[in-house]
């Protein structure tokens, strides 16, 4: 079947029925007792899984190829569906490992699953956004929804104060992102970004406008992945948002975040990759600098992971920076893939580590503080093997998949003829090495400290097995995912030529 | 069916992992379900997959199996493979096999230990590394095998950890087989570097090519592989972790530290005979290494008295034999002898534990004595074993191995009189230190016991394993017993057979004196120790007997030497290292991350205008870097 037998809206058909199914459920939870808000979960669970199949069959409709809708403004390649799909899995994870926290905060309102449902509109949005309003349409969407959900807890000052810090900043962000874009325009005339790739291409365009125009893109992304000097909402926020909201902002976004620097910055922008990748290399080496010395004294797990967020972000762009060497896009697809697998992967360290966090709170603790880790071995073996193995994989240990994320980056790196840039990649991921270990000796070489019962869920604990040994099972078995995001970034449009 | 090999390994895998994941939360019957099954369904597995093996040879003799594609990195590829050709199965047969009557009798063994399900964990780790290293196609996947029977060799030596001796034993092995181990690496990456691959076919099928006889690179990277089969072996000069790694549960000495693990090196060098063929030097060397080490662990076993050590040395002076004939081309004939010495060397050890356990705990063979009556069982399962070890002739499996070992020694263009006559003289001493124990522990007055009753799971494992030390040689015969070569025939297509044959007139002759070596040995064992006890005081008052007693019960004294050359010199030079230069500047580095930490974390001061005027410091900083970079 070729691509015009298609129905036009087929692209973005998830995207539709996201869409459709947030609202229903926005106006049936309205009608919903306190005592059935349950039942929101679950629809919001379905509406997930729902949008997961439809987004397979997409990819089985179309073959894996791009296809376009909405004039061009939305695609449907396969970086985005299987991007999507990642995304689809971690937003329910993260209903899954927030139930019982917002439960018994009195926080399992319907605006937490509608808020996060048009968060994750946002998300599927900006992955597909093949032009700048698009893209620019799906980040606001999901920033403003995630602003409201760290304020969700209304009464915690700290909560309203994250917001509030967040909200302010993320709107000088999203100001210089737009100031950017209208360079872009200005220069190239288009702010379609096959058009704009095309426009470059051909030469013509003043320089400076554009490079002007590309820094503050760059700006402006950059603070959505949350990399030096754009870092600083990050620990604030992280630790001043309820738990549950930390695990969400700290997940799926980071992958929608992605997908708009590759949009933006490969499919659009490529020609200039020159420019940017010299940005990239400064905001890498200081964001991973920053991220590892700042989290090594750490007393808070949520604010030391945030600073390791701000780390692993950091050697994601080492990824996004090392494809186009001297002009020559040769080894462009490893080097993506090897920042899609780095992103991917680390979503999944971060599920596991703050659904831990949440796994072990309990109504009036939040099981936040690294002494509350201390003897969890002794308290409950298993989930302190699980976090073992999630420590073990953001501090890159073999044979953890977090290693071969690290591998796959630094071989590009190193194939791209930067050798010393891997070697300051190495050095600093010792110094977090550190901080990752140091959870695992407090919890294996210490006597317990809190003494209150660890019960999550028989859900909780499932979910929270299987994102732990997939750790492992991933980190032996890498092939299958690694030569996935090969394929998907082989269909992005520059780099299919 | 051939398809199943992957379950081999992993049904000791799930064992140990279910085992390890109940946090002893089963009682010791499901314990001894899951331990002893996981490997009993194993052994069902690799009989079937040898029998379709047998009965439909795959083409090309030889069966691969990729898992997963394990590692890709660059122009590196490590595939998580399993490769069965004919070595491949008697090496499973063997490790599955043995393995499983050894666990069989561990579970009544160990029925009062309080480590039960730790015990039944690792010994399941333990059969799962060994099958994964004997199958691996790949030598990247052989060496985590390699690895992980290190691994539970460590943890089984050091199982009763709350007794200080037995840990230290734990990390004195641990530490001189990694001397090897380290070797062994080396050795991989100087052939992938060299070859481009590890694949262990594909590294024979390009060896040839790349390189020369004796050429430089093919001579380094054997030296290294042989440096970690020494060590893995136990042979000289890497053989001091044995004897003490006897603190072990006797099963475990039985299943690892006789059978099967300690063999590795063995296996290591037959698998890739393509390469040592190709360093003529290098197995030459592994030929001499092999008669010395026969010779010193014949003596060495001579003047022990603890049972175990004995047989420990004695491990180590068979594993002799089998380096012997590796060195002189006789692949078949050293993964023979394996198969026969892992038999009756894990019914010595076997029976040894029976008769320590009767005693209490009592190793000492000078307080045992006249436990033929008492432990009849235990009896004849040494007798059977020791004759089998002492290789005597026609009627044990040991004779038919040993005798296949000596004539290579003698016929082989590598090989010649000289290491045959070590080889002769250590089958002598072979009888005589095996009849040794015999003759004390079971013969003549001495201690009294009660009347010590085993169990079928005991009974079974030393009948099985008796049964197969008699027949298990009757598959390959010398010149001497009519010639037969049924075993030689199976693994031709994966070891190439002895050039030239011995000729028939000198092949009696050999096989002739080789009995007189064993019926030698076991008749001075029965002068010295039953018949003529005196004669054996008189000499071993002498002065001259003393010394060289002392100097053989240390084993040669190697403990001392690496005491003194190794292990003081490395402590004094840590001791002075304690407060050295680089520590400061290590200091001063945890002392800058900590300063940069304190820096970095006043620049997160909570101020949203701080955080604001970040950004906008960040952008102009941008547009430098995109202006003037």
């Amino acid at each position: 079947m070729s691509a015009s037998d298609l129905p036009i809206l087929l692209p973005a058909y998830g995207e539709i029925l996201l869409l459709v199914l947030a609202s229903a459920i926005l106006l049936v939870d309205l009608f919903l007792p306190e005592r059935l808000r349950g039942l929101t979960h679950w629809l919001s669970l379905a509406t997930l899984a729902a949008c997961f199949v439809l987004t397979v069959q997409v990819v089985r409709a179309t073959g894996g190829q791009a296809a376009y809708t909405f004039g061009g403004m939305f695609v449907a390649d396969l970086m985005a569906n299987v991007l999507k799909l990642v995304v689809y899995a971690a937003v329910a994870a993260v209903l899954v490992y927030s139930r019982r926290y917002l439960a018994e905060r009195g926080m399992l309102r319907g605006e937490f699953f509608v808020l996060a449902l048009f968060a994750t509109l946002g998300m599927a949005v900006m992955i597909s956004a093949n032009h700048m309003l698009a893209l620019y349409l799906g980040l606001e969407l999901m920033s403003l929804c995630v602003y409201s959900m760290v304020a969700l807890n209304r009464d915690s000052a700290t909560s309203t104060e994250a917001a509030m810090k967040y909200f302010v900043l993320g709107a000088l962000a999203s100001g210089l992102l737009l100031y950017g874009m209208s360079m872009l325009y200005g220069a190239t005339g288009t702010l379609d970004l096959t058009q704009m790739a095309q426009v470059i291409a051909v030469g013509q365009v003043n320089g400076v406008v554009l490079v002007f125009g590309l820094v503050f893109v760059v700006a402006g992304l950059s603070f959505k992945l949350g990399v030096v000097p754009f870092h600083m909402w990050i620990p604030d926020v992280y630790h001043g948002a309820p738990n549950a909201m930390t695990l969400f902002i700290s997940t799926a976004p980071k992958l929608a975040a992605f997908a708009m620097a590759v949009r933006m910055l490969v499919n659009g922008l490529i020609d200039l990759a020159g420019d940017w990748q010299q940005m990239l290399v400064v905001m890498a080496v200081l964001s991973m600098a920053l991220g590892n010395f700042a989290a090594i004294a750490q007393t808070n797990i949520k604010r030391m992971l945030a600073y390791s967020t701000i780390s692993h972000m950091g050697f994601m762009l080492l990824g996004l920076l090392a494809g186009v060497v001297g002009g020559n896009r040769f080894s462009a697809p490893d080097a993506y893939s090897a920042a899609m697998f780095y992103t991917v992967v680390y979503v999944l360290m971060s599920l596991g580590s703050f659904g831990m966090v949440l796994a072990l709170s309990r109504a009036g603790f939040e099981a936040e503080e690294l002494d509350d880790y201390r003897g969890l071995n002794q308290r409950d073996p298993w989930l302190a093997f699980l976090m073992l193995l999630l420590m073990f994989a953001l501090a890159g240990v073999p044979p953890t998949v977090g290693f071969y994320a690290k591998l796959a980056v630094i071989d590009a790196v190193i194939k791209a003829g930067q050798i010393w840039l891997a070697v300051v990649a190495v050095l600093l991921s010792l110094v977090g090495a550190f901080y990752y270990l140091r959870v695992v000796k407090l919890m294996y070489f210490d006597e317990p400290r809190d003494a209150g019962p660890i019960a999550p869920g028989r859900d909780v604990r499932w979910l929270l097995s299987a994102n732990g040994l997939a750790m492992l099972v991933l980190g032996v078995m890498p092939g299958s995912l690694m030569a996935l995001c090969l394929v998907a970034v082989q269909g992005l449009y520059p780099l299919a030529r | 069916m051939l398809r199943l090999i992957w379950l081999v390994p992993a049904l000791p895998l799930a064992g140990f992992v279910v085992l390890a994941a109940s946090g002893g939360r089963l009682d010791r019957r499901s314990i001894a379900w899951i331990g002893a099954g996981s490997v009993g369904l194993a052994a069902l597995a690799a009989i079937a997959v040898a029998a379709a093996f047998v009965a439909a040879p795959p083409p090309a003799g030889a069966y691969t199996q990729v898992l997963w594609h394990w590692i890709e990195a660059g122009d590196f590829s490590a595939r998580a493979s399993l490769y069965l050709d004919p070595l491949a199965i008697v090496m499973m047969l063997v490790v599955a096999g043995v393995g499983f009557v050894i666990h069989l009798y561990s579970v009544e063994f160990m029925r009062g230990d309080e480590g039960y399900n730790r015990y039944f964990a690792y010994m399941n780790l333990f059969v799962a590394a060994m099958l994964l290293l004997v199958l691996a196609g790949d030598l990247a996947f052989l060496f985590v095998g390699w690895e992980g029977v290190g691994l539970c060799s460590y943890l089984l030596i050091g199982f009763w950890y709350r007794d200080a001796v037995n840990g230290a034993a734990a990390q004195k092995a641990f530490i001189v087989t990694r001397t090897g181990d380290a070797a062994m690496a080396v050795g991989l990456f100087l052939l992938f570097a060299s070859l481009g691959t590890l694949d262990i076919q594909g590294i024979a099928l390009r060896a040839p090519g790349a390189w020369a006889p004796d050429a430089a690179p093919v001579v380094a990277a054997t030296a290294l592989l042989l440096a970690g089969a020494v060590g893995k072996s136990a042979q000289l000069p890497l053989q001091v972790w044995l004897p003490d790694a006897m603190a072990g549960p006797t099963p475990v000495s039985a299943l690892i530290h006789a059978a099967t693990m300690v063999t590795a090196g063995v296996y290591l060098i037959a698998r890739n005979h393509v390469l040592f063929a190709l360093a003529p030097a290098v197995q030459y060397a592994v030929a001499i290494i092999g008669a010395l080490t026969l010779l010193g662990a014949g003596g060495a076993a001579l003047a022990q008295h603890d049972i175990k050590r004995v047989l420990a040395w004695s491990t180590v002076s068979q594993i002799g034999y089998m380096f012997l004939a590796l060195g002189v081309g006789a692949w078949a004939a050293a993964i023979f002898h394996f198969m026969v010495h892992a038999f009756f060397k894990a019914l010595l050890f076997l029976a040894a534990g029976v008769v320590i356990q009767a005693l209490g705990g009592e190793h000492d063979i000078f307080r045992m004595g006249g436990l033929r009556r008492r432990l009849p069982l235990a009896f004849w399962a040494f007798l059977v074993g020791g004759a089998s070890l002492s290789a005597l002739p026609l009627v044990t499996a040991g004779y038919y191995s040993k005798s296949l070992i000596l004539d290579a020694a003698w016929a082989s263009p590598q090989g010649g009189a000289w290491l045959w006559a070590a080889a002769w003289v250590g089958a002598a001493l072979t009888g005589l230190y095996t009849f040794r124990v015999v003759f004390q522990v079971f013969f003549g007055a001495g201690a009294t016991t009660d009347t010590h009753r085993v169990g079928w799971p005991i009974r079974i494992p030393l009948a099985v394993l008796m049964l197969l030390s008699v027949i298990g040689g009757f598959v390959e015969a010398p010149q001497v017993a009519g010639r037969l070569e049924a075993f030689g025939h199976f693994l031709a297509s994966a070891l190439p057979p002895l050039q030239p044959a011995v000729a028939p007139g000198t092949g009696f002759a050999l096989g002739v004196a080789e009995g007189i070596a064993s019926f030698g040995g076991i008749a001075l064992a029965y002068a010295f120790f039953l018949r003529r006890r005196s004669i054996a005081a008189l000499v071993a008052r002498s002065a001259i007997a003393a010394a060289l007693h002392r100097l053989l019960e240390s084993g040669w004294g190697f403990d001392r030497l690496d005491d003194h050359l190794l292990v003081r010199p490395y402590l004094a030079l840590a001791r002075r290292l304690r407060a050295d230069l680089a520590d400061p500047g290590y200091d001063a580095l945890a002392a800058a991350a900590a300063a940069a930490h304190r820096g970095l974390s006043r620049s997160q001061n909570g101020r949203v205008r701080w955080y604001a005027g970040g950004i906008v410091v960040g952008s102009i900083l941008l547009v430098g870097a995109g202006v003037w970079l």
